[in-house]
């Protein structure tokens, strides 16, 4: 589930593990409803801004959090996946912030759960732990386990996502492979510096999205930057300067969230 | 794969959830061992009751009440009603409130742990720091101060005192659910601290200047006292009275523990 800050992800996960109630709809989980007990005996959680008391150690935390579900990972497999196991003895609070988030990790598969809810995983780890964790999903993916995770990195979501729901407002923007999703998003930006002031008619029909036209300076987003400049140089804008670059998420979030106004 | 083994399982065995009773002591044991690594909490608990008495109890044991009580075992019940009762405003008040403050709340929802379970964990928790501090006063009372009392007497005060404790779990989640973490410790002494010393928990009734013995009767901790002297034959009231006072004032504590605590559910989670 990928979407800016603010898109709506929380809000998805927490309704759909039944910390929170939909105005409208419902949410289930395997046909039941998200707070029954057999349920979230097979999901595995890990929230932002959650916390655990500090003065257990990890090993300890783990084993609680075991004692929750009928068949749990053994705790030190399920601590060695979270890459924890140098921690194991040390106590909650003395982790740093990227181990902490590990260990949410550990206690969200330490139940063997079915189905992982993952919300902003990577938020706070280093470059290594986001390596290994990774890996460890991808190792859960291939084991047969269903993998929801948000996050606003579009990387990550093509690094990790088999599908990827855009959200945006509190609205799906797009589901799709990240094939197909490459495809939708622009992913180059084209900065203009025009010699006279440029007219929005001179990139009518062009495979663009306007992100903003000041004077001589223009912004625009497209998968064909080539054709586009091609074209504009053939209708004679006088261009002074150029830029092309990829583009980052935001932008192309807002390319996306335009579209579907424009649809609806 | 293994989702699609589940799904063809029998009914039976298609939804495993873990035991209960497996559940509730890992969690009560968690919660034991996590208040014994805050020492602020666990030697408060056990330390300062038995200060209390030596300062309040020790000076007067020789001495006889008018009924006949011994004012020693008279003292050493009041002193063990403070105990308990703090141990569940002190150890509910402040834990909620932390654990709020560090939002282990949020996680624990969302895993399988009936929320019953986490609440039952945390008054075995309680009891069993409550019992340690009675046990505790107890043995030194005898031993130090000398009061002499049949271990009957004893054992009747110590269950009694567990098992009408009820209110003050009440009381100390509705300072857990209406103060944050930093506010809790402070109103949990402003209240429990006057309330016990108004009830004749630190000095008797009869000592009280005249207000507030006349507010006295109107006190939980005034009825929950009734509870330990009974025990040692110096109520001042009978049982079903005492016992209708704290069901009472459970009711009520009850009531603003739990409207707090919708109000923080639909705000956080609504």
């Amino acid at each position: 589930m990928l979407g800016p800050n603010g898109a709506g992800k929380t809000t998805s996960i927490g309704l759909m593990l039944g910390l929170r109630q939909p105005t409208a709809g419902r949410a289930r989980l395997f046909g039941l409803p998200p707070t029954d007990r057999r349920a979230r005996s097979r999901c595995g959680v890990m929230l932002q801004e959650s916390g655990t008391t500090s003065v257990l150690t990890v090993r300890e935390i783990v084993d609680l959090f075991r004692a929750y579900y009928p068949a749990p990972l053994p705790a030190e497999r399920a601590i060695a996946m979270a890459g924890l196991a140098e921690q194991a003895r040390a106590r909650i609070g003395t982790l740093s912030g990227g181990q902490r988030q590990r260990l949410y990790f550990a206690l969200a598969i330490c139940g063997d759960p079915d189905v992982l809810f993952l919300d902003e995983p990577t938020v706070g780890m280093d470059v290594e732990a986001r390596r290994a964790f990774v890996s460890s999903v991808q190792a859960l993916a291939a084991a047969g386990k269903t993998i929801v995770f948000t996050t606003h990195y579009l990387r990550e979501a093509e690094e990790l996502a088999r599908r990827i729901v855009v959200i945006d407002r509190g609205r799906v923007i797009a589901d799709a492979s990240p094939q197909e999703l490459k495809g939708a998003v622009p992913g180059k930006k084209i900065t203009l510096v025009t010699a006279r002031p440029l007219a929005r008619e001179a990139l009518a029909g062009l495979p663009v999205s306007v992100l903003d036209v000041t004077g001589t300076r223009a912004s625009l987003l497209s998968n064909e930057p080539a054709a586009v400049l091609r074209e504009l140089f053939r209708r004679g804008v006088d261009v002074a300067d150029l830029e092309v670059t990829g583009a980052d998420l935001e932008e192309a979030f807002l390319a996306l969230t335009r579209r579907g106004e424009a649809g609806a | 794969m293994s989702g699609d083994a589940r799904t063809e399982a029998p009914a039976a065995t298609r939804w495993p959830v873990a035991p209960l009773g497996r559940m509730l002591l890992a969690q009560s044991c968690s919660e034991i061992r996590t208040r014994w690594r805050i020492p602020a909490f666990s030697v408060t608990i056990v330390a300062l009751p038995v200060l209390f008495f030596t300062f309040f109890g020790l000076p007067y044991v020789g001495q006889t009440l008018p009924n006949g009580t011994n004012l020693g075992a008279y003292l050493v019940a009041s002193f063990a009603a403070y105990s308990v009762g703090s141990v569940m405003v002190f150890g509910f008040g402040i834990g909620v409130a932390t654990e709020r403050g560090l939002k282990v709340d949020v996680l624990m929802r969302a895993t399988p742990l009936p929320p019953l379970i986490a609440i039952l964990a945390k008054v075995i928790n309680a009891l069993a720091y409550a019992l340690l501090s009675l046990v505790v006063l107890i043995v030194y009372a005898v031993i130090v101060g000398g009061v002499r009392q049949d271990l009957a007497v004893w054992l009747d005060m110590v269950v009694r005192l567990l098992a009408g404790s009820v209110p003050f779990i009440a009381l100390g989640f509705a300072i857990g659910y209406t103060c944050g973490p930093n506010v809790a410790p402070a109103a949990a002494n402003l209240v429990y601290l006057p309330l016990s010393f108004a009830s004749g928990l630190f000095l008797p009734v009869s000592q009280l200047p005249g207000f507030v013995r006349a507010v006295a009767p109107y006190l939980p901790a005034y009825h929950y006292g009734q509870l330990a002297w009974s025990a040692v034959g110096a109520a001042s009231e009978p049982m079903p009275v005492a016992l209708a006072w704290l069901a009472g004032y459970t009711a009520v504590f009850l009531a603003i523990a739990f409207r707090a605590y919708r109000r923080e559910e639909s705000r956080k989670f609504g």
